[in-house]
């Protein structure tokens, strides 16, 4: 059953593609979320961060998107790439982590949700353009990994992602030191999502962090409005009466009414 | 979920012959009920994860039952498909969504979510069966 829908899928929608590619019709582009995203430990837990501008091609299609998703109550994951894989990817993987937590009884861990995403990611080869960012705290303490759209994975005590990483990892690399206090780890990430923003064209609007640590979650959204939108500083409306009314001549229009029809709307 | 792969099950994998096709009278294809038929379609994969995703499942069984059978004895696998075939045999009317909720339990599907439980949800699909038609299609009265 499964097979054959599968099978139907990849027939349909790989085929329409190559025929319409063939007409010379452009398939829209799938909504990317350009990004720029980052995760560092600290000395009790970890910090992730990440812009919130969402990009259809040229386009910006969503200004404050959420690109830090919930993965499980100690587990948080930041996603760049094809908004909608991340999105659904993260959802999936969230779900069987919770089968799997009531399943054992015990706090999901974080190398178990990087060891699923990769399973995963791999068996679609690259094709789920999901690169994440997965961060947590379990019962071994913090853990931080980078998992990329064809299933590598690395664990660091700090990795960037996106198409904002190369300027985000220059502000890691220059100022990351181990076992940092809270403060400055959330400082640090800041001004790594900032510098995201401010020099890749694909990241942009607020900087969202999440800092999670043993027994809790301080879900920061947005932390930091790097880019207000401006303030209209005139009003270009006229006032009433600016115009003056040289004549007015009023003439009644005769209609006749000829069918009148109630129609009840059923508002329960 | 998956174990590691074993790069020599790859060789026997299932080859592709065609997309399950309805055969009618005198074996040739039955357009009525499958539509036209494209030889370029059947005969080449039309995406690149199409071979892969078709014999996805049946790879992953040849492993966990090579794997099973090296750690506890030929018995093992066998004992489980002999299980999986008694499973699978429990089915509804032709045109009933059947559950399969004893395979499933035996696979071990129940404890995880895959895009097959999220997407195209029988529940939610366009077309319905005739029932009386696919009833006697299934027994041969057709």
């Amino acid at each position: 059953m499964t097979q054959t829908f599968l099978n139907a899928v990849f027939l349909e929608n790989a085929v329409l593609e190559a025929e319409v590619t063939k007409l010379g019709c452009n398939i829209p582009a799938a909504r990317k979320t350009g990004t720029t995203i980052c995760g560092v430990v600290f000395k009790d837990g970890l910090v992730l961060g990440a812009d919130t501008r969402a990009t259809e091609g040229m386009i910006v299609a969503d200004k404050n998107c959420s690109k830090i998703h919930y993965i499980s109550p100690n587990i948080y994951c930041c996603g760049a790439g094809t908004a909608a894989d991340t999105e659904m990817t993260t959802q999936i993987i969230s779900s069987n982590l919770e089968l799997h937590s009531l399943s054992t009884s015990r706090m999901p861990r974080v190398a178990t949700a990087n060891r699923m995403l990769k399973q995963m990611l791999f068996r679609y080869q690259g094709h789920i353009g999901a690169a994440l960012v997965l961060g947590g705290v379990d019962c071994n303490g913090p853990h931080l990994y980078s998992i990329y759209p064809h299933g590598s994975t690395d664990k660091l005590p700090y990795v960037t992602m996106g198409s904002g990483s190369l300027a985000a990892m220059a502000v890691f690399e220059d100022r990351y030191k181990q076992d940092m206090e809270e403060e400055d780890a959330k400082r640090l990430v800041r001004d790594a999502i900032a510098a995201g923003i401010f020099n890749d064209l694909g990241s942009g609007s607020n900087i969202d962090l999440c800092v999670i640590t043993k027994g809790r979650v301080d879900y920061l959204r947005p932390h930091d409005m790097a880019n207000k939108k401006g303030v209209r500083t005139g009003n270009y409306k006229y006032k009433q009466g600016t115009t003056g009314v040289l004549t007015k001549s009023v003439i009644k229009l005769d209609l006749e009414v000829v069918e009148e029809t109630v129609q009840t709307m059923d508002t329960s | 979920m998956n174990t590691r792969g074993l790069r020599s099950q790859l060789k026997d994998s299932v080859p592709v012959t065609g997309m399950g096709q309805h055969v009618g009278a005198y074996g040739v294809q039955d357009t009525l009920r499958s539509g036209f038929s494209s030889v370029k379609n059947e005969l080449l994969p039309s995406h690149a994860l199409e071979l892969s995703e078709k014999n996805f499942q049946l790879n992953q069984d040849k492993m966990n039952f090579s794997t099973l059978r090296n750690i506890q004895g030929l018995h093992a696998p066998l004992k489980l498909q002999m299980e999986y075939r008694a499973a699978r045999q429990i089915q509804r009317l032709p045109f009933l969504q059947s559950s399969h909720l004893a395979l499933d339990t035996l696979k071990g599907n129940d404890e995880s979510i895959s895009f097959e439980d999220i997407l195209n949800d029988p529940a939610q699909s366009e077309m319905v069966g005739e029932p009386h038609i696919m009833v006697e299609y299934k027994l041969g009265l057709m």
